[in-house]
């Protein structure tokens, strides 16, 4: 009986794995076409002087010498040094924002919350493109309502957002805010999922708002905050499209705005130098890949899971 | 909310209970809603931006929204009318004359009358102004910019890869979900993890690549790997066929229907909620997408997507704020309509991806 029964089994079985595969099959070919041989491949282009530009030049092995142009060119370190006091300043306001546009939009003394979720979240939905000119216009020196306003109040000059390098920074971190909807949404469902007995619980035994949002809420959602704080670092990065259209990819006001990747896009891409590109990229994989590393390994500490993985 | 005073009775304790329950509520909802007016002005300032001319921009004490200074026709010249305090109360006249302490003025309900003299500094008077907007500037802007051209491109670029897109990745997120695989979870954690590949480390070889095999300059790139699948549309997809019982299936198969037909007349027809989902994340996808049309069109103007024709108009316009909102503001119109008109599950489908990670 076993044995009669075992073979249908594992033809089942069989027609399974089959058909699994097949569904699966679009994923990993394009997984293998699209992102691990471009890898391999871009790793094999940072040993070598390939630029189609120079064609005569060819595409010929050079060894450790793209890595080892990273250390020389001070590009890259000052580059690196941008995206770094960039993510000083954005990654913060990144979790602290939407966390407490989040809280804003679950209060229970907040009329129409839907309607203010909605509203906040919107902004999201703006092309990249059209936000920076909108928020270049807000925030133009002169004619921008931010600096108008500033003159009526308090009858001072507005900085310049722009053309300052010490704020330009800054500048673009304000800008991110509309992109914080993503993050006020998930941050908003963690907050809607902690029981209410905790709150209860902390009420009875006479805790304060402050001592309840550190020790209930934070750590309730902190597995919330750490994907977005991931996503945050990661995003910092790889910050690309802003840094371009403000200054039509030059990094102006003086270099001030050459993030990373703008230097990796002006190599590649400008002047067409594929093997020293290939090498700031994987530069770029290894720090995000180091980051997240760090990221996850300290994560045991404090991002608190309530039940496991199913 | 349920603690209101009539469940008590009107006693004091009560009244003070509604009474601070009141101000809560309306001290909490005033400042989320000057807080959301804040972080939509700029809106504000891209729309009404866009019906000014250059002078209403510019000049700092102009009205924030399209005005312009109303003027007054007299003896074939034109005079800049103004508010005047008069014995007969405020009144409209046209400035004739500016002198430092006292200026002449004419009543344009009497200008038989000839002029007024008025004493005080006519600076400090407000002058009158009238509504002016110039819808001329997007009929400007729709021909600088080559609109039409650049909707029809990013229509073509996003709506073929959200065929693309919802193909495969319903495909291989019912594969996920619904089949006992030998590395079915390493399969998984490796596609999660590709969302935190950065997309320059494998950019340069395709970019390479598809140069070669003579797609260089053509929306190729921009379509074809979508038909591929990607992580957030698996994992969104999968978490929603997950939810589906597996008893339907089941039934399906007992009645002698391959996996495909179960796919396409069990799953898909529940699943309207989440595809449609992932179709409004990719249509919003390849509407603001920048990198890599702007590597791989390099050129080939007459190919770009809104966002990089964007671009650059804004480049070659820098000086001219009106065209610029104008073109932004159409630019953002038909998202924004779709945003709302999807919201629900589209903000649905953003608290799966990102909570359940």
């Amino acid at each position: 009986m076993a044995v009669a029964n075992s073979r249908p089994q594992s033809a089942l079985k069989r027609r399974e794995i089959t058909w699994g595969f097949v569904f699966l099959a679009p994923w990993i070919f394009g997984f293998i076409v699209f992102t691990l041989l471009p890898m391999a491949a871009s790793l094999v282009f940072s040993v070598t002087r390939f630029n189609l530009i120079k064609p005569e030049e060819g595409f010929s092995f050079v060894g450790p010498q793209n890595w080892l142009r990273l250390l020389s060119d001070p590009q890259v370190g000052q580059s690196l040094l941008i995206s770094v006091r960039f993510a000083l300043i954005s990654v913060p306001l990144a979790i602290i924002v939407p966390l407490g546009l989040a809280m804003l939009v679950n209060s229970k003394n907040l009329i129409a919350k839907n309607v203010f979720r909605a509203l906040f979240y919107m902004p999201t939905m703006i092309p990249v493109v059209a936000t920076v000119l909108i928020w270049q216009g807000v925030l133009n020196s002169d004619s921008g309502w931010v600096n108008r306003f500033i003159q009526w109040a308090f009858g001072a000059e507005g900085p310049r957002w722009f053309q300052d390098e010490r704020i330009v920074l800054l500048s673009l971190t304000i800008m991110g805010f509309w992109g914080v909807g993503g993050a006020m949404l998930t941050m908003l469902a963690g907050l809607q999922n902690v029981p209410t007995e905790l709150y209860e619980a902390a009420k009875v035994d006479g805790a304060g708002p402050v001592y309840t949002f550190f020790r209930i809420t934070v750590p309730m959602i902190s597995p919330i905050i750490f994907y977005n704080l991931t996503l945050a670092i990661i995003g910092s990065f790889q910050y690309f499209v802003q840094a371009y259209i403000i200054s039509a990819g030059r990094g102006d006001p003086n270099g001030s705005t050459m993030f990373f990747n703008l230097y990796l896009y002006k190599t590649a891409f400008s002047f067409q130098d594929m093997g020293y590109g290939a090498t700031l990229a994987w530069l770029m994989f290894l720090i995000v890949l180091t980051l997240t590393m760090i990221l996850f390994r300290t994560s045991g500490r404090w991002v608190y899971y309530a039940s496991g993985e199913d | 909310m349920r603690v209101s005073s009539s469940a008590t009775g009107p006693s004091a304790w009560s009244s003070t209970r509604a009474m601070r329950k009141f101000l809560a509520l309306s001290s909490v909802s005033l400042f989320g809603l000057l807080l959301l007016l804040s972080f939509l002005m700029p809106l504000g300032y891209m729309f009404t931006t866009s019906f000014k001319t250059i002078q209403q921009i510019i000049d700092p004490a102009a009205s924030l929204l399209p005005m312009s200074p109303t003027f007054y026709t007299y003896a074939g010249q034109e005079y800049p009318l103004y508010n005047v305090p008069t014995p007969q109360g405020l009144q409209e006249w046209a400035l004739y004359r500016k002198g430092r302490e006292d200026s002449d003025f004419i009543d344009p309900a009497n200008p038989s009358a000839g002029p007024i003299k008025w004493i005080g500094r006519w600076r400090t008077l407000e002058p009158v102004v009238h509504l002016d907007i110039h819808i001329e500037n997007f009929g400007i802007a729709l021909d600088t910019v080559k609109f039409p051209l650049l909707f029809r491109n990013t229509f073509i670029i996003a709506i073929a890869g959200t065929i693309g897109t919802l193909l495969s990745s319903i495909a291989v997120a019912y594969g996920f979900s619904r089949f006992r695989l030998p590395g079915k979870n390493a399969l998984f954690f490796i596609l999660i993890s590709t969302i935190i590949l950065p997309i320059q480390v494998t950019l340069i070889p395709k970019y390479v690549f598809f140069r070669v095999i003579g797609w260089g300059g053509t929306w190729w790139p921009l379509i074809i790997p979508h038909f591929f699948a990607n992580a957030y549309n698996v994992f969104l997809l999968r978490q929603y066929f997950r939810s589906i019982p597996k008893e339907l299936d089941e039934a399906a198969m007992l009645d002698g229907a391959t996996p495909l037909q179960t796919l396409l007349y069990v799953i898909v027809p529940q699943s309207w909620p989440v595809i449609t989902a992932v179709a409004m994340f990719h249509f919003f996808f390849a509407w603001n997408d920048f990198f890599e049309p702007l590597v791989y069109l390099q050129g080939k103007e007459d190919l770009y997507p809104i966002s990089v024709g964007l671009t650059q108009f804004a480049n070659a316009f820098g000086s001219r704020p009106e065209l610029l909102m104008a073109a932004s503001l159409m630019a953002v119109a038909l998202p924004l309509v779709m945003f709302f008109a999807a919201q629900r599950v589209f903000m649905q489908g953003i608290v799966i991806t990102g909570v359940e990670k």
